[in-house]
This record gives C-alpha cells, sequence and structure tokens, in this order.
C-alpha cells in the first residue's frame, strides 16, 4: 500500500515537475510558442464562436416560443413540395377560402379556438392631413387576441354583428395612433384605407418585436373585421388556431390536417396544399438546421485543429532534437522509457491547452463582437460551459494524439549517443 | 591487500567484450575485460582516446550492454536486465559526472539535485531533506536557488556531483570531470573526490591527465580495448614518473 502511494506520488512529482518544465520551455521559445499554437486557437476560437452563435439564437427562438405561446398553430396554404407560396397564380390555385375552416371547432376536439386572418398587402393609412405608407391591414376573427395574446386595451373587440354586417370599423396599433396624431383615447375617429372610411373601435396591443430576421423599420398595423376585409379586394387567407393544451399540440395539428383535407376535397393520393405549423414544429427545424451548422462548423474546425496538430508536432520534433542531451541524461540518472514519454506528451498537451485558452479568449471576443452586430438577432450569444469543456478536451486529445510520435522518439532515444548529441 | 580483499565486491567484469558494428566492420571497443572493484575503492581509467575507457565507462554504468561476458554489480547480474530494470539500476545504485556538468539550464540547483530522485521510488518523503544536506556536503550550501547560469564552473560540477550523490549511489563514476575547468578549479574538484573516499565512496574516475589519475589510489590502464596494467598507485609508473618529476614533492 506504502509502495503504491509512494509510486503515485513519484508519478505526481514527475507530472508536476514535467509541466514546470514545458511552461519555462514554452516561456523560453515564447514567439515560437505562440506561433506553433496559433492553428490550436483559431480552431477553438472558431468551434466556440460557432456554438455561441447557435446558442444565442436558440435562446432567441425559445423566448420567441414562449412569447407566442406554445400551443399555437399556424396554418397556411402551400404548393405541395415548394416553400412559402410567392406567385399568384399559385396563391389563387391553393388559396384558402373562407368556407373551409366553417366547423372546424366542432371536428377538431383538440382546437380550442381559431381565428382566420385575412390579409390584403399594405395600404396607405390617412387621417385629416396626415397619412402613413405600408401599413399592414388584417382582417380577423375575436379569437385573435387571445391566440396572438393581443389583447385590446382601450375600446372593445369585433363583434358577431361587425363581421357579419361587414361593419367598417377598426383596431388600431399604439404606434400608428401616433405617427396619425390622433387623440390619445381615439375611439370613434375615422381613418380612410383607400377610399373606405373606418371608426376606430379600440386599441390593440402592440406586437412583441422578437421576430427573427425582422427588419428593423417601422411596421404599422390595423385590423378589421375578417369579412369587412373583402371590402378591400380579394385577400389572402391563414389562420391561426390554439390547442386545448400545449401538450396535445401534435393532435390538434393532425386534427386540422385531416379536416382540411377534407374539406378542400384532397384526394387520399394527393399531397396537401398547405401546411399546419406551430413555433414547436419551427423549433425542430431549427434544431436540424444548428445540428447541420454545427457538423459542417465542426468539420473545418477539425481541418484547423488537424493543421494546428501538425504544427504541434513539428515544434515537438524541433524541441525533442534541441533537448536530446537533457533526455541522455534523464536517462542515466535513471529515467525509463515511460517517463520520457511523459514528459514529452504534457509538454504537447500543455502547449495545446494554452492554444485553447487563448482560442477561448478569442471566442468570446467574437461573440461579444456577434452579440454587438445591430438587425442580427444575436444578441443573446454566449459561450456554454460544455463548450469550454469540449474545447479544452479536443485541444488535449489533439496534444496526445500529435505529440506521441516526437515523445516516442524521445523515449527511444539511446543515451550515450543522447549525451553525445551536440 | 589483504585488507582490501575482505572488503565488499562492487564491479565484478568477468571477460567483457564490447563489438560496434560500423557497415561491415565490427569494432572491438572492449575485448575480454577482466575488472573487480571494491566498496570504498578510488580507481582511475587511463588510456588514450580510442583505448575504450568511455565504452568501459558505459558498461559499469549500465548505459551500455556488453555483447560477451558477465557484469554483476552489487551482486546483481545486469547482463540479463530488462531496460526498465538497468533504469532503476542507475536511478538507484550508480552516480554519474560528466565532463560537460549537463545540469538543466531552467532548474536551480536544488531542482537540479533532486532531479534522480524524482524517477525514484519511495523517496518523496526525505527528497528534498536529502538534496540539500548532499549540496552541503559538496560545499554548496548557500547556492541552492541559483541556476546554472549563475554558476561558475566549479560551483557547477559540484551540482553534478551532488545529483550523483543524491541517490546515495554504490559507485560514482566520473568521466573527465575537470576536463573542462582550469587547474585552481580542478584542484578543488579533486580535492572534494578525495573527501568523498574518505567519507567511503567507491569512485571510478576516466581521465587521460596524469595528476587527475594521481589521485586515486589505483590506476588501470587500458589499450586497444585491453587492460595492460592495474596497479595500486605506489607501483603505477605514471605516479612514480610524476614523482620523480615533482621535486617540491608536491603529491607525496
Amino acid at each position: 500500500m506504502r509502495a503504491v502511494i509512494g509510486a503515485a506520488i513519484a508519478f505526481f512529482q514527475l507530472f508536476y515537475q514535467s509541466v514546470y518544465l514545458a511552461l519555462g520551455q514554452i516561456w523560453t521559445n515564447k514567439t515560437r510558442s505562440i506561433l506553433t499554437t496559433i492553428g490550436i486557437v483559431i480552431g477553438v476560437a472558431s468551434v466556440t464562436a460557432v456554438i455561441a452563435a447557435l446558442s444565442g439564437l436558440k435562446a432567441k427562438v425559445l423566448t420567441m416560443v414562449e412569447t407566442f405561446g406554445t400551443n399555437t398553430i399556424f396554418i397556411t396554404p402551400r404548393q405541395p413540395g415548394k416553400g412559402r407560396l410567392r406567385q399568384p397564380p399559385d396563391w389563387w390555385t391553393f388559396r384558402f377560402l373562407p368556407e373551409h375552416f366553417d366547423g372546424m371547432l366542432e371536428h377538431c376536439p383538440s382546437v380550442a379556438r381559431f381565428s382566420r386572418v385575412g390579409g390584403v398587402g399594405r395600404r396607405t393609412i390617412r387621417a385629416g392631413e396626415r397619412s402613413v405608407d405600408n401599413v399592414e391591414v388584417l382582417g380577423i376573427e375575436p379569437a385573435y387576441h387571445q391566440i396572438e395574446s393581443r389583447p385590446v386595451v382601450l375600446g372593445r373587440t369585433f363583434s358577431v354583428i361587425d363581421d357579419e354586417q361587414l361593419r367598417s370599423v377598426c383596431l388600431i396599433d399604439p404606434k400608428l395612433r401616433d405617427e396619425l396624431r390622433l387623440d390619445r383615447d381615439c375611439i370613434g375617429q375615422s381613418i380612410r384605407i383607400g377610399h373606405h372610411a373606418f371608426v376606430i373601435v379600440g386599441v390593440i396591443e402592440p406586437q412583441p418585436r422578437l421576430e427573427v430576421g425582422e427588419s428593423s423599420e417601422e411596421y404599422y398595423e390595423v385590423f378589421i373585421p375578417f369579412r369587412t376585409i373583402f371590402k378591400l379586394g380579394e385577400p389572402g387567407i391563414m389562420a391561426f388556431a390554439a390547442s386545448k393544451e400545449a401538450s396535445i399540440l401534435e393532435e390538434a395539428q393532425a386534427e386540422i390536417r385531416f379536416f382540411l383535407r377534407r374539406t378542400r376535397n384532397i384526394k387520399p393520393t394527393e399531397l396537401d396544399t398547405f401546411r399546419v405549423e406551430s413555433l414547436q414544429s419551427a423549433l425542430e427545424t431549427f434544431n436540424k438546421i444548428a445540428l447541420i451548422v454545427t457538423l459542417v462548423a465542426g468539420g473545418i474546425v477539425g481541418i484547423s485543429l488537424l493543421v494546428g496538430g501538425v504544427g504541434i508536432m513539428n515544434i515537438m520534433l524541433v524541441s525533442v532534437s534541441e533537448r536530446t542531451r537533457e533526455i541522455g541524461l534523464r536517462k542515466a540518472v535513471g529515467a525509463k522509457k515511460s517517463a520520457i514519454l511523459t514528459q514529452f506528451l504534457i509538454e504537447s498537451v500543455v502547449l495545446c491547452f494554452i492554444g485553447g485558452f487563448i482560442g477561448i479568449g478569442f471566442g468570446q471576443l467574437l461573440t461579444m463582437a456577434i452579440a454587438n452586430i445591430p438587425k442580427v438577432e444575436l444578441d443573446m450569444a454566449y459561450i456554454p460551459l460544455w463548450a469550454i469543456a469540449i474545447s479544452f478536451g479536443f485541444a488535449g486529445s489533439v496534444g496526445i494524439f500529435f505529440g506521441m510520435f516526437p515523445a516516442i522518439k524521445a523515449a527511444r532515444l539511446d543515451p550515450i549517443e543522447a549525451l553525445r548529441h551536440e | 591487500m589483504t585488507a582490501e580483499r575482505a572488503e565488499k565486491l562492487i564491479i565484478r567484469l568477468q571477460n567483457v567484450t564490447k563489438i560496434y558494428k560500423i557497415g561491415v566492420e565490427r569494432i572491438r571497443a572492449l575485448d575480454g575485460i577482466d575488472l573487480q572493484v571494491r566498496e570504498n575503492e578510488y580507481a582511475a581509467v587511463m588510456g588514450p582516446s580510442g583505448s575504450g575507457k568511455s565504452t568501459l565507462m558505459n558498461v559499469l554504468g549500465c548505459l551500455d550492454r556488453a555483447t560477451e561476458g558477465f557484469y554483476e554489480l552489487d551482486g546483481q547480474d545486469t547482463t540479463k536486465m530488462s531496460d526498465a530494470a538497468l533504469a532503476r539500476i542507475r536511478n538507484e545504485r550508480i552516480g554519474f559526472v560528466f565532463q560537460t556538468f549537463e545540469l538543466l539550464g531552467q532548474l536551480s540547483a536544488l531542482k537540479n539535485v533532486e532531479m534522480p530522485l524524482i524517477y525514484s521510488r519511495n523517496s518523496w518523503r526525505s527528497r528534498r531533506k536529502r538534496a540539500k544536506s548532499v549540496l552541503q556536503r559538496v560545499g554548496l550550501a548557500g547556492r541552492l536557488k541559483h541556476k546554472p547560469n549563475q554558476l561558475s564552473g566549479g560551483e557547477k560540477q559540484r551540482v553534478a556531483i551532488a545529483r550523483a550523490l543524491v541517490c546515495n549511489p554504490s559507485i560514482l563514476l566520473a568521466d573527465e570531470p575537470t576536463g573542462n575547468l582550469d587547474s585552481k578549479t580542478s584542484e578543488g574538484i579533486l580535492a572534494l573526490f578525495d573527501q568523498l573516499h574518505r567519507e567511503g565512496q567507491t569512485i571510478v574516475i576516466v581521465t587521460h591527465e596524469e595528476h587527475v589519475a594521481c589521485h586515486a589510489k589505483r590506476i588501470i590502464h587500458m589499450r586497444d580495448g585491453r587492460i595492460y596494467s592495474d596497479l595500486p598507485i605506489e607501483q603505477d609508473f605514471v605516479y612514480k614518473t610524476a614523482v620523480q618529476n615533482d621535486t617540491r614533492g608536491k603529491l607525496s
């Protein structure tokens, strides 16, 4: 037992002395060591920065999901096998009609509520002498407020009568109200959308500004009853729905999909002409993309670590050849092959750890830089602890892998020839 | 001689031959060496370059293996030992002193002396104490924290001797220990060897300088890989010549 403890302490001393010697060696050859570790520095800095950016993006997306509700479902028309519809003919072919959603609540037991939303694009709004361009005009149903967490803060919501009689009433967002210089309590005042006059019946909660990739330019909204929107033109229709519980979100999506396939007369062999999406499925998509980005970045980082490792190997070979006499002496005073091997491996690992340390420092700077790029929405970027652990793990592995050959070379030196070496 | 015979046998070489192959040529660096060194002997190995004295030193120090023959150190047969076992023998039983000191420049005198203990077992407890006491023994108690480049040549060699002694070796092997020192400093180092010899240390020293060899109690002459003279100092021709030439009688 005592011998075991003695051996363990002897190893620790060898370890400690090797680290001490390695640091001394690195300090003596500062410039050379720094240049050598650059490959590791770049590798570690880029891996931490990429992970930080993805972590920040993920945190952002999660915040968004929480803000918009975890049980919200988005229903949009899509051309089968293609992305979002852009071209009018497709829009026309696959557009939703209001009656597609008739009876949805009765047939979809997991769905708590839904609102059709009709859009006619951006219009110019006038009030007296003032006018504001590019205002989004949306036709909505009362359930919209609850699904999107945007209650009416002043005045009233639309009633069934507003909707059925196609009344020209509207809800306005506070920013637009201020832009149009309307009174704070603007209820009963009127605005004009194109040639139509609308009476303001309420003020709606402003939109939380969280959408990823949203431009920072001002964005205004006016809401009118869903059916009233048809007075302004043929609208593009989508729908927002909410499941009764977040846990049955997928059931709700499946029910909606089944229901809409029937109301849109899609044959069993045909593909869906719409999408039923939730932020959770968006999150899954995001995770897939994040994984791909991580793998690609990982590949690039792997290459730079490989290059860095070759640099480490090169410098360790130089070190072994410069210190041949030292190796000879150590062998003469009783160092076994394993002791010499350990010493040089530790030196190479210490070198790599120093590279890793500097790399994480640079990674932190890069992360701070990324977080401060305006309009990129990466302000939540941070380096998670596990990324630091992985970086050091990789740096250490590179040290061991690429330090092995020089260390073996050192361990195999013949002491007599090593001591004779000039 | 009879009193010496009673001493313990440290080194026993029997018909040791070392053959180097250089290309197709075979060089007999050692050719049938028989040698015995007893405890507390102080022997000098002399010979011109190429006589095989360095090879003998390497074999004695377990840095090199004999091609043929038998080498027993402290009663242990070293001829069939593994590399690791030989490393342990070098660590525990042999102290080397080199012409060029071979100190590690980054380490202080104390750390240089401690180094062999790091490779030994069970010496961790008293490591620093032993290193300090052995540095004191060689007269460097006040130089513990100095790095080699802050020490004089003589001090460097004293550190190297302390390092050789720190594991309490059975034998101290010195290869031209004064080769890089001026004559005054050399005398100091040789006085230290004399002192160690009086304290009971077994010493074998390789040199081609007569005044160095004359400090030993026994001189072994080599030529062409063979020992051709191995006598106590009083009977050795080199010593006799030196005494004759030294009118002031400094060496007597």
